[in-house]
């Protein structure tokens, strides 16, 4: 990961939400989205992230990938929190659904229903699905 | 109203690209503004002008060209995303430019709305 430095931008706060879809590995938008997220927070926008369907792969503890010849970025997602980006959910369906608990994440998360984290899009200014 | 334009997918293998320039053509003849256009994963390989299509099919690249050499849109390429796809300058179809994620930040910031085109 690059190194971000706080932005000098002197503008509105807006609501971003990231909405993670995809494993973390077999494509790039999982590692280039994080990328995204952490730029937001270097603006002080009031950033938000979503995990579902594959997404919630990307904060599975104890990932191998020596085998695939790909970095784990896994423990990027705890540097999250020196970002102030500390509103991160989880969908319950696709957390259950892949046989999860809270406890096969590496980070503190908030799991909300389908309909709830639907509720909170419709809150946001900007959403942006990797 | 202001739009912000994501394209998170090259030319060619996917719609993505042909979808939001006609999106922002449209918008623009609406009398809508385009904040900019961001290219972002193998959005970057929109602007490679060494694109050459058969005669018969559209030119994604030269498309976008038109439209910034046309209206001033705005195209920027993600640079870290182009520099692991090996986009650089020398590479840069007329009407982009490189620059960094915080453009693609400042638009969503900017616009009221920012549109998202990918898989």
């Amino acid at each position: 990961m690059e190194d971000f430095e706080d932005n000098e931008f002197d503008g509105p706060i807006k609501k971003f939400m990231y909405v993670n879809r995809k494993a973390p590995y077999g494509t790039v938008y999982a590692l280039e989205g994080l990328e995204v997220v952490l730029i937001t927070a270097a603006f002080d926008q009031d950033v938000c992230l979503v995990f579902v369907d594959d997404g919630v792969f990307q904060i599975k503890k104890d990932q191998e990938t020596t085998g695939i010849n790909m970095k784990n970025f896994s423990p990027t997602y705890r540097a999250l929190e020196g970002y102030d980006v500390e509103k991160i959910y989880v969908e319950k369906e696709s957390l259950e659904s892949r046989g999860f608990s809270e406890d096969d994440l590496v980070i503190p998360v908030e799991i909300l229903s389908s309909a709830e984290i639907s509720e909170l899009m419709d809150a946001q200014d900007v959403i942006v699905t990797f | 109203m202001k739009f912000g334009i994501l394209v998170n997918e090259g030319p060619f293998t996917h719609q993505a690209s042909d979808s939001a320039y006609q999106f922002t053509k449209a918008a623009i003849e609406k009398g809508h503004e385009i904040v900019r256009v961001f290219f972002y994963h193998d959005g970057v390989n929109n602007s490679n002008k060494l694109a050459d299509p058969p005669s018969d099919d559209r030119n994604v690249v030269k498309l976008w060209s038109d439209l910034a050499a046309e209206h001033g849109v705005e195209l920027i390429v993600c640079v870290a995303a182009a520099m692991r796809r090996g986009i650089n300058d020398d590479l840069l179809a007329a009407g982009f430019k490189i620059s960094g994620l915080g453009q693609l930040v400042e638009a969503g910031i900017i616009g009221d709305r920012l549109v998202t085109f990918g898989d």
